[in-house]
């Protein structure tokens, strides 16, 4: 596959304050790439850079096997979708889906064709007379996104598009976008601090920390095999549960308790590890009920809350002297003191490095 | 379906009642009342000054409406009362007025407004240090500058005209103007400038297209503090013209000072009035904009 935008050493510091540091990152042509991180970890800065909005202060940046480094916002050959729309207020939306394409001095015909299609495809047509304020926060949206369509370009930046609309409509529009990923096939890039836009929209996620990231790969990977105990703690709603303790002969410690590690992968090749060392366990990973029998280790603890959220039971509790979560299905009976058995099994388990934090 | 509550509710219930009359309203209106009659009393009686005679005016009944309405003394301030040897009346200083307000407003709001634009927006080098040298100058009184500006406009040949003072009102705008602006476009929302990059506009299409639509308020404002501040000028108006070019106010304290003959209050009360008309017409046509601008602009600094 070739790749539509190369990153290469890229550096970005304001004064004394590094932003972004030697960074690297290749994302191929038609790729949906997700920028994950909380807020400061530099994701929407670097999208700014590839933009073209902010200067960099080292490395280079290639579109389309073109050093855009230095070139304009408008010559890099993207379009870009703000999360508060940044629709011209004063212009009609169809103001709105020309003004770049007047400014490109594109024959009147040829901006019509485009809007025309754009507004099709986003289905804003009966919308195209009408000024920004009259209408709702999805179809400002939408009339952005057409904003970056009508340039008719390969790649698609999207700074947290969809931060600014309420859930509902944040997951209707999510849907949308992947379809709209679909059916053009360019690339996209894509801000965001949500870990659920991350995982279903993504085809690779970035996960940024520092300036930094931390890990890049598929959805999957990123969900089964975190890199580090950041990664792991970032995604998974509710997060990862986490003990310390020791792996000492196959197994893990903490406490009196012992774990068993027979089936995990570790990561390095001798396929064993020793000394301090956390584990992290997903609250989805435990099983409950009849199921318990089958796993490896298996451990009674006592509910010590309970949150129901309608498909899911969430149920706290204490293992080891650690803080404990446990998702179960939404129909279960469970109540507060009640004993419940808990079984896991470690090869959906990972493992830290105590000291370093990396995955074992 | 939530079932209503059958049993009638007792107690306090709906809008809490208010007396009009209690104490703390009294307070307050009395208050308003009486600023508010402090400050429109001069008004009146000038208003009323003006349409009487010179014998009614001798009786001394300062608060009393006209018995007699005369527009003669407003004729007369307007077109006849003498400053020294002319006796124009405010006339030529009206229409030199409007010569120096309006190309130094139109002139100093564009420069300000892109000076405010750029300082925002498109973070040059030394931008900062810019902006903190001009407003700097906002603090330098004006009196310290009169002779060296009286030298410079000599040197460039325009000493003692209207397009000299023009140059003069431009430039003493500029501190302020520039500040107002460029709080008002900081305050515009950054992404939208992204976006009009990203859409390949450039420094004036993005100055022309995206910015200025959306700062009616600003600009307002800005015609507002320029037009009266210019307009009630009196001491550039009358160190940098020469006599023919004097503005209004500078005509009116000629007609209002003259020492010659008797003083004729209504004139002088109608031709203060009759100066003070534009600005005056400027906040009351424009008054709910210029708060909204004032609040948009001063809020981030």
């Amino acid at each position: 596959m070739k790749n539509s935008v190369e990153i290469k050493n890229l550096d970005l510091q304001f004064g004394a304050v590094k932003v972004l540091q030697n960074l690297n990152l290749e994302i191929g042509k038609g790729e949906f790439l997700v920028l994950l991180g909380s807020s400061g970890c530099g994701k929407s800065t670097l999208l700014n850079c590839i933009a073209g909005l902010l200067d960099v202060s080292g490395g280079q940046i290639h579109i389309n096997d073109r050093n855009v480094t230095w070139a304009e916002p408008s010559e890099r050959g993207i379009g870009m979708v703000f999360q508060s729309y940044a629709l011209y207020p004063q212009m009609t939306v169809e103001g709105n889906l020309s003004f770049g394409l007047k400014n490109a001095k594109l024959p009147k015909s040829e901006i019509e064709t485009r809007i025309k299609h754009a507004s099709e495809v986003l289905q804003i047509e009966p919308l195209l007379k009408r000024k920004p304020a009259a209408l709702s926060g999805g179809q400002r949206q939408r009339v952005a996104i057409g904003r970056a369509l009508v340039r008719d370009v390969d790649v698609f930046l999207f700074d947290e598009p969809l931060s600014n609309l309420d859930a509902k409509l944040r997951a209707d529009l999510r849907v949308e976008i992947k379809r709209l990923h679909h059916k053009l096939q360019n690339t996209m890039i894509y801000v965001t601090h949500d870990q659920i836009e991350a995982m279903t929209l993504a085809d690779r996620i970035a996960i940024m920390r520092g300036g930094q990231i931390m890990q890049l790969g598929s959805p999957d990977e990123i969900y089964g095999r975190p890199v580090n105990k950041y990664v792991a703690d970032f995604i998974g709603s509710p997060s990862m549960n986490f003990l310390d303790g020791q792996v000492k002969n196959g197994a893990f410690q903490v406490g009196d308790l012992t774990i068993p590690l027979d089936g995990y992968d570790f990561a390095d090749s001798s396929g064993s590890a020793e000394g301090p060392a956390t584990i992290g366990i997903r609250p989805e990973h435990v099983v409950t009920g009849e199921l318990v029998e089958n796993t490896p280790f298996q451990i009674e603890v006592e509910i010590n809350l309970i949150e129901p959220t309608g498909s899911d039971t969430l149920v706290d509790c204490e293992v080891a002297g650690h803080h404990f979560r446990v998702r179960m299905d939404g129909q279960s009976k469970v109540s507060v003191g009640e004993k419940l058995r808990l079984g896991l099994a470690p090869s959906k388990a990972s493992l830290f490095d105590a000291k370093t934090e990396l995955r074992l | 379906m939530i079932d209503t509550p059958s049993t009638p509710l007792t107690g306090p219930q709906g809008p809490k009642p208010r007396k009009s009359f209690s104490r703390r309203n009294i307070f307050l209106y009395g208050t308003l009342l009486t600023i508010a009659l402090f400050y429109a009393l001069p008004l009146y009686v000038m208003f009323v000054t003006s349409l009487k005679g010179m014998p009614e005016i001798r009786l001394g009944n300062v608060f009393s409406p006209p018995l007699e309405v005369t527009f003669e003394p407003w004729v007369k301030a307007w077109s006849e009362a003498c400053t020294g040897l002319t006796c124009n009346g405010l006339s030529t200083g009206f229409w030199n007025s409007v010569q120096i307000t309006i190309p130094s407003v139109i002139l100093s709001i564009i420069i300000a407004s892109v000076n405010g634009y750029a300082l925002s927006n498109w973070k040059f080098k030394g931008a900062d240090a810019f902006f903190t040298i001009l407003i700097f100058g906002a603090f330098i009184p004006y009196q310290v500058m009169l002779y060296p500006i009286v030298i410079m406009l000599r040197e460039i040949g325009l000493y003692g005209s209207l397009g000299g003072l023009v140059l003069v009102h431009t430039v003493f705008g500029m501190p302020i103007l520039t500040l107002l602006f460029r709080n008002y476009f900081t305050s515009l929302p950054e992404e939208l400038f992204k976006a009009a990059r990203v859409d390949g506009a450039g420094f004036w299409r993005i100055y022309t297209q995206v910015m200025v639509p959306m700062s009616l308020p600003i600009f307002t404002v800005a015609v507002i503090l320029q037009v009266t501040g210019i307009w009630n000028d009196f001491l550039f108006g009358v160190v940098y013209t020469s006599p023919d070019n004097y503005p209004m106010t500078v005509s009116l304290n000629n007609i209002v000072n003259s020492t010659q003959g008797v003083k004729e209050y209504n004139v002088n009360m109608a031709a203060t009035i009759l100066t003070g008309l534009v600005p005056l017409s400027i906040y009351f046509v424009s008054g709910r904009l210029f708060v909204r601008g004032i609040a948009a602009g001063a809020v981030k600094g």
